[in-house]
């Protein structure tokens, strides 16, 4: 957002670079394992969860406000695994409020005008192969509840029930295509969402630095607009943030309540 | 017509796609509320609903700016 103030073009792609902090010569086995600025990110989104969560974890008989905003939390999760699962979803409560958190934590710290006093804010969901990873690990449950519960008869998910058995070989193929596209599109919704909207933000500033570098009549004719349009789409972002989080969520325990409760 | 500038328009009509999802997203949300507000005793149990609708509409437009992006980088 701000930071590469001095340059008169601006390059929107630039914030998503990935650079090795330290170790760029640390190899295991051909691969670079260098600490990234985008492993730090994940490091620091860990390490402020593991504080928000460490202080509603008093057992407080009455709840003060930290605690009430953790349980909230808790409570919402469970609430949509309660509906979406049954009773089954309990037990899948870890995995969703992990990946929740996880990811709202990481789109809002991405956020933060930390580019302010000097530090530069890397969004580490605006990465296929983080969002990727993500997605893989919940479609790998999904697969692995379901073959252990019902075994090949799991595969009767891509046969809607009462289907006729000539529409059998026409949607049998189409759901199994659609079955497949799951991970993909799980995590590819939270990568273009958040680098859509990062890009948006940059484009925004750039329309702001040159409208005031062509001179004061461009600054306030481009400059004002777009720098109030920049506040307004800030304030969208975070909702952007916390929507996509609950979407990644409630999809993924979707995709477990096929596997859970197979038709 | 050029390579170059046939990727530029190619980009630029990607983006079509990315109002036809707004279309499509902002029926999901008229359409809840137009019934939420006839029944608001149902609305609460609904919006579980009105967020797959929305993704999947919304997965759409983004897909058409993956198309772009991958048209102008790749």
């Amino acid at each position: 957002m701000a930071g590469e103030a001095e340059t008169a073009k601006v390059d929107p792609m630039y914030q998503f670079t990935v650079e090795p902090l330290l170790g760029e010569t640390w190899n295991i086995a051909g691969y670079n394992i260098a600490f990234t600025n985008s492993a730090l990110w994940m490091a620091i989104t860990a390490v402020v969860l593991f504080i928000f969560m460490l202080g509603g974890m008093k057992r407080e008989l009455v709840p003060g406000r930290w605690q009430m905003t953790v349980e909230t939390f808790t409570g919402f999760i469970e609430d949509m695994l309660d509906a979406n699962i049954g009773e089954a979803g309990r037990k899948y409560v870890p995995y969703i409020f992990s990946l929740f958190m996880f990811i709202l934590f990481a789109n809002l710290l991405g956020l933060m005008p930390l580019g302010l006093v000097g530090l530069h804010p890397f969004t580490f969901t605006s990465h296929f192969t983080v969002t990727g990873v993500l997605a893989i690990m919940s479609f790998a449950i999904v697969l692995i509840v379901g073959f252990w519960k019902h075994g090949l008869h799991f595969f009767s998910l891509f046969v809607p029930a009462g289907t006729p058995l000539p529409m059998v070989l026409v949607i049998a193929p189409i759901e199994f295509i659609s079955f497949l596209f799951r991970p993909f599109s799980l995590g590819l919704r939270l990568f273009v969402a958040m680098m859509a909207g990062h890009v948006l933000l940059e484009v925004l500033s750039s329309f702001v630095i040159d409208g005031w570098n062509a001179g004061a009549g461009f600054g306030l004719l481009v400059g004002v607009p777009s720098f109030l349009l920049m506040v307004a789409i800030c304030a969208l972002e975070i909702l952007v943030a916390g929507i996509q989080a609950y979407v990644f969520a409630l999809l993924a325990s979707l995709y477990i309540n096929d596997a859970e409760n197979l038709h | 017509m050029d390579l170059e500038a046939a990727k530029m328009v190619g980009a630029g009509l990607a983006a079509i796609g990315a109002g036809m999802a707004a279309l499509g997203v902002g029926n999901v949300f008229g359409s809840f509320l137009e019934s939420a507000l006839r029944n608001p005793g149902a609305a609460d149990g609904q919006q579980g609903r009105l967020f797959i609708g929305f993704a999947a509409a919304e997965l759409l437009g983004l897909l058409a700016f993956v198309v772009a992006m991958i048209i102008l980088f790749v």
